[in-house]
């Protein structure tokens, strides 16, 4: 079966001319056909145009011409990533028919590795959410559970790559979206130092905690994309220029396994999350001391205040960011409104979804004078003293280990109602974005139910190259990412 | 009231004049000044700055306000801003950074313009402006900083409203003054002193017409009554675009706060400053906001972009690129070419005017010869071709020569007005175009006597007026002055053509 095969095995067999692009485009197409109207993972598809830049990159192979590292290989994208074709929804109504007129960094950068971009995944909108369910146009179901959630807000794009309908995707995380989805569903999802990918063309949410990562059924898939969209843009005024961070070769060195590794833990987190969840953590641990790592306990005494921060200072820059989305130069446009002020309040009254009104008023309530002090500016400082935990972490161990989560996938529905019990599931992934580190999160097991668990990796910024070595350590060792959904 | 405030308008100079020493108020003014700065591309964005192309033909998706799209700071901008600050004598903060000012209106396309908020690139400077009664004032500045001008709604085109983005993007400096000013007229020396000083330094063409300077006053009244000091309520009146709309508009609110003082006894206090627009057509002001409104701009920093550090090094680059001020200039044409203060200030107008000056003297032109050539044909001409004066075809070199050619007694005065607007037409050198002119004036004495004395025996009736000095004496000489140079073909000196008609004429006596 070609769509069993990870990325990096379908683009060697691609570009060696053993089975071409168009016949592994064919087979998703497929395997999107069975599964879609049960998943719900993509937004749009581009079909005909996937099966002609497939039949191109084959005919570069069949002429013997160089091809990129993902030649011919089929991706997907979450829906904030920019397009010059199809639509950029966002998930939104308000963005349900805006075409961007330019391609995101990384879409470039997918189509300048030859990859072949299958459609773009459905999300909570403007990536605000743990479960996708805040989508405003579809609902997404957990390939593992179709009763449950696929996690959130990059929840598209891990449900298609854990019921392998890609080969791999990219999401954005801006408090977990990409490493809580990843756990959920049971696949790997890297969110990188902030810098280390370009935004442009990200729709914004929190722009200071925003950042493109890859979601692939293994570590070695994650290392292969993230070669391909990490670097410097200059359209990004805070990506970190190369000479400051250059990016080195995540593949080349990724089954050298870590000496002498030293792992954080922090006791008291991990004691919040449910017991199946702590079980697999805690036996994750013991396949890496087994391999010779040592443990070391470590305190993170802001890190409990990680979550307060996150809605403060990404709704804050939300409120600023969604701003532009008034009716008046593109997107939705209520054909009630009578004058401009109307325009705007019409048209985002009833083109945004519950859950992007409550983080706008939030955020603006946040920044507002007379309250800016005591949320925003607070929230800052909170955020620098989380900053400071994670560096003195790292000055004792090469790694954080904890839970992404502390529960596996939530039942469909069962925390819509309760948004403050929804904003605690990212309690052990937001304090990475607030940091600005990277973070990896690997399946490591299942509870009783079947569902996945997630173990998440955290590191210094800018060592993903080590990161990635730790995650294949453990993936090494285990099968977990090898067994499929039953669907 | 209104017939009052009429009058004002019609004539604010003579109100202010008649009225300031009599009146017992003190008008208290502080100025924002918003200068377009001309980088060749916008603040955060690769589009070019252009003026009156097709609507929304410059804009790119970052300054449309794309979703995805983010800024990039134009350092050149930033480059032009610090140099101007450094010419109003400002500190600069080794540290500054970009806000975003968030409000919603169809001419923003994000709805939050990127600007400075408690960092400003720039602060604490002061302007020297020239008074009318001669000598200049300090006027301190409280700021100046960067950001990004707003498109423009257009509502002309039918029972809708458009928006065009061209101007969207377009790195606009905000200079801030403490309200030091206490006239029109001393607003209005400030708004000039301050376009000078841009154009000197290149940042700016300052162009009205283009809207490249736009000004906000805030005006209020400091009236004495029985020894005590009442304060009027601040008014701040919008997008003033002329100097002469932001000085009458200054006499205007002058008179009709004083007119309301007098009828509601209404003195300042938090929350009561007023917005008024102004009214070109009918010359007056406008009220716009009856209260400042609580206008919240949720000001914090843009995660979009990195703070800005400007060391020693970059600041010692800018610094190097500061020329000689306009008002120092001024002061120098005065002391050190005896230039009256009106030509050095109109030689200072542009710097390309001034330097040209300055070169021409320094290849020993007499300054007052080569000023009022420079002043009274030059501008003219670099006027009517829309350029400044080093585009024409004339160099500091020819004005020079043209100047000597002048003391030589070679060519008259209007024959060197006449030189200097072919050459700088046409080009050419100054004594070739003279000669193939026919300019060069005669002073071979010989020559002239024998026209002189064939004009005396001409015009018998002059001559004897001039002899007998009967009241047409002097009419009668310069009548005969004239003929002798008419019969040279306007090529005789001028000076030996008096010369020797005196000596004749004296002798005849
Ligand atoms: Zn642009």
């Amino acid at each position: 079966m070609m769509d069993s095969l990870t990325a990096r095995e379908l683009r060697d067999r691609i570009a060696g001319g053993e089975v071409t692009s168009a016949e592994a485009t064919e087979a998703y197409f497929r395997r999107i056909d069975k599964l879609e109207p049960t998943i719900g993972a993509y937004l749009s598809l581009f079909r005909e145009a996937a099966l002609e830049r497939a039949g191109q990159i084959d005919r570069k192979i069949a002429r013997g011409e160089p091809v990129g590292a993902l030649a011919g290989v089929p991706v997907a994208i979450k829906d904030n990533l920019c397009t010059a074709f199809g639509a950029t929804t966002c998930g939104s109504k308000i963005l349900e028919h805006f075409q961007a007129p330019y391609h995101a960094h990384v879409v470039e950068k997918l189509l300048a590795a030859d990859a072949v971009i299958l459609g773009k995944t459905n999300l909570d909108e403007f990536a605000m959410g743990s479960s996708t369910e805040n989508s405003g146009l579809q609902q997404t179901r957990n390939p593992r559970d179709v009763g449950r959630v696929p996690g959130g807000s990059s929840g598209g794009s891990a449900a298609a790559t854990a019921a392998r309908m890609c080969a791999a995707a990219l999401g954005s995380d801006t408090g977990g979206s990409i490493r809580q989805p990843a756990g959920f569903c049971g696949v790997v999802g890297l969110k990188p130092t902030y810098g280390r990918v370009s935004r442009y063309g990200l729709v914004a949410y929190g722009s200071s905690l925003d950042q493109i990562g890859p979601v692939t059924r293994t570590v070695e898939d994650t290392a292969l994309l993230l070669q391909v969209i990490a670097g410097a843009d200059e359209r990004d005024s805070t990506s970190v220029p190369e000479k400051m961070a250059p990016v080195p070769d995540y593949t080349a060195s990724l089954d050298r396994p870590v000496e002498g590794l030293r792992i954080g833990v922090v006791p008291h987190l991990n004691a919040g999350a449910d017991a199946a969840v702590q079980q697999a953590v805690d036996a994750a641990l013991a396949v890496y001391t087994a391999q010779g790592a040592r443990l070391v306990e470590l305190e993170m005494p802001h890190f409990d205040y990680a979550i307060s921060a996150y809605y403060v200072i990404a709704t804050a820059e939300a409120s600023s960011n969604l701003a532009r989305y008034d009716g008046v130069h593109y997107g939705y446009r209520s054909p009630e409104a009578q004058d401009y002020v109307e325009v705007y309040s019409k048209s985002r009254d009833e083109g945004f979804g519950a859950e992007v009104k409550r983080r706008i008023m939030l955020g603006t309530y946040a920044l507002s004078s007379g309250y800016y002090d005591a949320y925003y500016l607070k929230a800052l400082k909170v955020r620098n003293l989380i900053r400071g935990d994670f560096t003195r972490a790292f000055e004792q161990a090469d790694c954080l280990m904890l839970p992404v989560s502390p529960t596996t996938a939530f039942r469909m529905g069962e925390k819509t109602d309760d948004p403050l019990q929804m904003y605690l599931a990212d309690v052990y992934t937001i304090g990475v974005n607030l940091a600005g580190v990277p973070g990896i999160s690997i399946p490591c097991g299942f509870d009783e139910t079947n569902l996945p668990i997630g173990l998440q990796i955290v590191s210094a910024p800018f060592t993903e190259e080590t990161l990635l070595r730790i995650a294949r350590m453990y993936e090494k060792q285990t099968d977990w990412h090898r067994k499929e959904p039953t669907l | 009231m209104k017939g009052l405030l009429n009058d004002i308008c019609a004539n604010p100079g003579k109100f202010v004049a008649n009225k300031m020493s009599t009146k017992p108020y003190k008008i208290i003014v502080g100025l924002e000044i918003h200068v377009h700065l001309a980088t060749r591309t916008k603040m955060f964005c690769g589009c070019e700055l252009a003026y009156g192309e097709a609507a929304n033909t410059r804009t790119c998706p970052v300054c449309l306000g794309m979703p995805g799209t983010l800024p990039v700071m134009n350092k050149t901008a930033v480059e032009y801003a610090i140099l101007t600050a450094l010419a109003l004598n400002c500190e600069i903060p080794s540290f500054t950074k970009w806000d975003r000012k968030s409000y919603y209106y169809p001419d923003l396309p994000k709805n939050y313009q990127i600007s400075q908020y408690d960092l400003p690139l720039s602060r604490a400077g002061s302007i020297e402006i020239p008074l009318e009664e001669g000598g200049t004032k300090r006027i301190r500045i409280t700021r100046a900083h960067l950001e990004e001008d707003a498109g423009k709604n257009v509502h002309t085109l039918g029972p809708f409203s458009a928006v065009d983005l061209n101007r969207a993007g377009t790195p606009l400096l905000e200079i801030v003054t403490e309200p030091d000013m206490n006239s029109p007229g001393e607003v209005r020396a400030l708004a000039q002193e301050l376009q000078r000083i841009v154009r000197f330094l290149g940042v700016s063409e300052g162009d009205m017409q283009k809207g490249h300077m736009r000004f906000e006053p805030n005006v209020n009244l400091h009236i004495e009554h029985g020894g005590q000091v009442f304060k009027t309520p601040i008014t701040e009146v919008k997008n003033l675009n002329s100097f002469r709309a932001l000085e009458r508009s200054i006499a205007y609110e002058a008179a009709r706060q004083y007119e309301e003082f007098l009828e509601t006894g209404q003195t300042l206090q938090m929350g009561n400053k007023k917005t008024f627009g102004w009214d070109d057509v009918h010359e007056m002001t406008v009220l716009q906001r009856e209260k400042e409104e609580a206008h919240d701009y949720r000001y914090f920093p843009d995660p979009d972009l990195v703070p800005v550090e400007v060391g020693p090094e970059w600041l010692e680059e800018i610094r190097g690129r500061m020329c000689e001020l306009p008002l120092a200039m001024q002061n120098r044409l005065v002391s050190a070419c005896g230039l009256s203060e009106y030509d050095a200030g109109v030689l200072t107008g542009e710097r390309a005017t001034a330097e040209f000056f300055d070169a021409a003297v320094k290849l020993g032109a007499d300054p007052k010869r080569a000023c009022n050539l420079l002043t009274q044909v030059g501008l003219k001409l670099a006027n009517e071709a829309g350029t400044p004066v080093d585009q024409l075809k004339i160099t500091p070199d020819h004005l020079a020569k043209l100047a000597g050619m002048i003391e030589a007694g070679t060519i008259s005065a209007t024959a060197a007005n006449t030189l200097f607007e072919r050459i700088a037409k046409n080009g050419g050198d100054p004594e070739a175009s003279a000669k193939e002119m026919n300019l060069i004036q005669s002073s071979d004495s010989g020559e002239i006597e024998a026209l002189v004395d064939a004009v005396i025996a001409e015009q018998a009736q002059a001559v004897q007026d001039v002899v007998q000095e009967t009241k047409k004496a002097k009419k009668a000489r310069g009548f005969l002055m004239g003929q002798v140079i008419q019969k040279s073909g306007g090529q005789a000196n001028p000076k030996i053509v008096a010369q020797i008609l005196s000596q004749k004429l004296d002798a005849m006596k």
